[in-house]
């Protein structure tokens, strides 16, 4: 089988061949996964992508077999998670894997977006790709939140009452609205029955972003690190092996950290209070998301105005599909933005900052740090973003990749 | 190159960013709660188990004192096998108790409970609890250990953190507002807690021979609520000493191929 660059796949099999001259199954994996020419100066961020798609396999996996021993019913549905746990065979490594599986397929995303964010990977000519990426991180936080609601524990209800009343400040309909997304008065059996039905259904989607994702990527290619566009054959490498071996190691060591969790740390990411069954008549002292939605958390209690508050909370992710605009530097890659890389670390801070704030009561020194916060977050993407690319002097740019790996490895 | 980002350095202002916060939140909390009484645990850690002949002993505190109120709603009497006791102990423990059923032509009736059935519950309904429990039922126990802060310290620090009122300060007893009917404990959130102290030296007489002392009660109890709450976590633990033995070795594996696929690159 041929594999050098741009030849097409001669394929000895008869089989192979046979089937491929109908559907080119085969010739488009070995275009797009095998002689696929990728950047060779990738460093480990750009493992996260893998590392995502592994972990919402993983998600699905886990959830479909759960789905088949789990009870939608507001009577049983606490029960039936706990019965999972205690007599299906491995049922506590089904339902720990997915709870904490949850938790690192956020982190390994958050990780992925910074990566674009710090690399410039959302500008030009990959700003669709940056947006169905955005998609794919709404989907993936509806999909947490109506997951997190089945286990039908306190915070699972509570969570729920919150953030489906937050509809109510849209003006003249919000109320109808709630009534209908609850499907009666108050969260209760009927929100649970449509969550789970929706819960099952989203991961579906996502898996489609994620394809139109992956196609918009192979259009132009990966950014990386340096954010210059490779010029020839001497700045790539093949897709395979170079980096299925490198995601694999990466892959492996997420893994392991990842596991560390599942099996020593389980409920330790989580809320005490989700191990009470829900109560419509006990609110918990406090009603906190899990730890992937706490920034904005923080920035929806942050504004005093219900509405402004949820404007705030939908604009700061609706701002990501205009950052390709916002951003009006035409180097891509912090590397050779002096000023402007410190204060992607500085939007990172903010953002533990909000995360923090969002996971403690809204009294005493957390309301003006939150507001404070928020106000940086907004005015990063809106002000500074687009001033600072007008006025930065960027650092000169190597002539090709090839060069400044060679460079770098003369050093 | 200088310029090159490191994922360390990112880990390290988080962590400083994290740390400044929850340095601030920590001294707010901690206000009028005592820590936790720091307790061994066999459980805790990756390679934790429990200690059989103290869940047992645990058993027979929740069985002689606990249940009286509290229910074990998600515990069969089968799971008690998991403790090391043998089929026909636990056949006989079932059938000190009397359970309802149906018989045959559909009457309802009672019998000796056998293994295969749930705990019983010592009041028919939640508002049966609630009315004979000054009207708030007592929570079931089958995962109170993962369902508090402080997990098995927590249930510890509440078993022997009551003081009677004799003992409590003039200042205690106006802060809390605590009159001559409230039980007063240390370790609860506003320290007036509606259960009377469940335990006290000598409460249980254990047949191993074990001291009764208060500490000694509730640390076994304890032990067999940790059970209870997370009867797996033996097997959780094993298996993910074998998992994470695997990984690393995977890891170290495609480590020296992704090197050797590299070595021309480089």
């Amino acid at each position: 089988m041929a594999s050098s660059h741009g030849a097409p796949p001669v394929f000895n099999n008869k089989l192979i061949a046979w089937i491929d001259h109908r559907l080119p199954i085969f010739s488009y994996m070995e275009k797009e996964y095998h002689t696929f020419p990728t950047p060779r100066n990738f460093n480990y961020f750009w493992n996260f992508g893998a590392i995502a798609t592994v972990m919402l396999l993983l998600m699905i996996v886990t959830g479909v077999v759960l789905a088949m021993n789990y009870q939608p019913n507001a009577d049983l549905a606490f029960d039936s998670v706990e019965r999972i746990m205690r007599d299906v065979p491995s049922g506590w490594l089904l339902r720990y894997m997915h709870m904490t599986g949850a938790s690192f397929f956020f982190a390994a995303v958050y990780v992925h977006i910074f990566r674009g964010l710090y690399y410039g990977s959302y500008k030009a000519p990959r700003e669709l790709l940056w947006m169905l990426g955005v998609v794919i991180l709404l989907l993936m936080m509806a999909t947490a939140f109506m997951g997190y609601v089945l286990p039908w524990g306190q915070m699972s209800f509570w969570g729920a009452t919150v953030i489906t009343n937050l509809f109510s400040a849209i003006p003249v309909v919000g109320d109808s609205i709630v009534t209908w997304l609850w499907g009666g008065f108050a969260v209760g059996n009927p929100t649970l029955n449509r969550f789970f039905a929706l819960h099952y259904l989203l991961p579906f989607i996502i898996v489609a972003v994620v394809a139109l994702h992956v196609v918009a990527l192979h259009v132009h290619g990966s950014n990386n690190p340096l954010g210059i566009d490779p010029k020839g054959p001497q700045d790539t490498v093949p897709f395979h092996p170079y980096y299925t071996m490198k995601d694999g190691f990466g892959l492996m060591v997420f893994l392991i950290v990842y596991a560390a969790f599942v099996f020593f740390a389980p409920n330790w990411l989580g809320d005490v209070n989700n191990y009470i069954q829900a109560n419509p008549l006990v609110t918990p002292n406090e009603i906190v998301p899990e730890w992937y939605l706490l920034p904005f958390y923080a920035i929806l209690r942050a504004i005093p105005d219900k509405l402004g508050g949820v404007i705030c909370m939908f604009g700061s992710i609706a701002l990501l599909f205009v950052l390709p605009w916002l951003d009006t530097s035409r180097v891509r890659s912090c590397t050779f933005r002096p000023i402007y890389k410190w204060f992607v670390f500085l939007l990172v801070i903010d953002v533990i900052v909000l995360g923090v704030c969002g996971a403690h009561p809204p009294e005493g020194w957390y309301v003006p740090v939150a507001r404070l916060a928020t106000a940086y977050y907004f005015f990063h993407f809106l002000i500074l973003l687009p001033v600072l690319g007008k006025i930065e002097r960027p650092l000169p740019l190597p002539s090709s990749i090839a060069d400044a790996v060679l460079k770098k490895k003369a050093v | 190159m200088s310029t090159k980002l490191s994922l360390t350095k990112l880990v390290l202002t988080g962590a400083a960013a994290f740390a400044v916060f929850s340095a601030g939140t920590l001294a707010t909390a901690a206000e009028d709660m005592p820590p936790l009484p720091k307790h061994e645990w066999g459980f805790k850690g990756p390679f934790g188990t429990y200690d059989r002949a103290a869940a047992q002993r645990g058993f027979q505190v929740y069985k002689e004192v606990c249940s009286a109120c509290h229910s074990l709603n998600l515990l069969y009497y089968r799971n008690l096998e998991e403790l090391g006791l043998t089929e026909n102990q636990v056949k006989g423990i079932a059938a000190e108790v009397q359970v309802s059923d149906l018989s045959d032509d559909g009457s309802v009736i009672d019998r000796p409970a056998r293994p295969s059935d749930p705990f019983k519950k010592p009041f028919p309904n939640e508002l049966a609890a609630a009315a004979a429990n000054g009207g708030k039922a007592p929570p079931d126990l089958s995962v109170i250990v993962k369902a508090r802060e402080g997990g098995a310290d927590y249930i510890y620090g509440i078993l022997t953190g009551y003081v009677p009122f004799e003992k409590l300060t003039p200042e205690q007893i106006k802060e809390f507002n605590v009159t001559k009917d409230d039980h007063f404990n240390v370790h609860f959130p506003g320290h007036r807690i509606a259960m009377p102290p469940p335990l006290e030296d000598g409460k249980v007489n254990y047949i191993d021979g074990t001291k009764n002392t208060l500490q000694q009660e509730a640390s076994d109890v304890v032990e067999f609520l940790a059970w209870a709450s997370e009867p797996h976590l033996e097997d959780r633990n094993r298996t993910g000493v074998r998992v994470i033995l695997f990984l690393l070795v995977m890891a170290g594996l495609m480590y020296g191929v992704k090197r050797a696929v590299w070595a021309d690159k480089h």
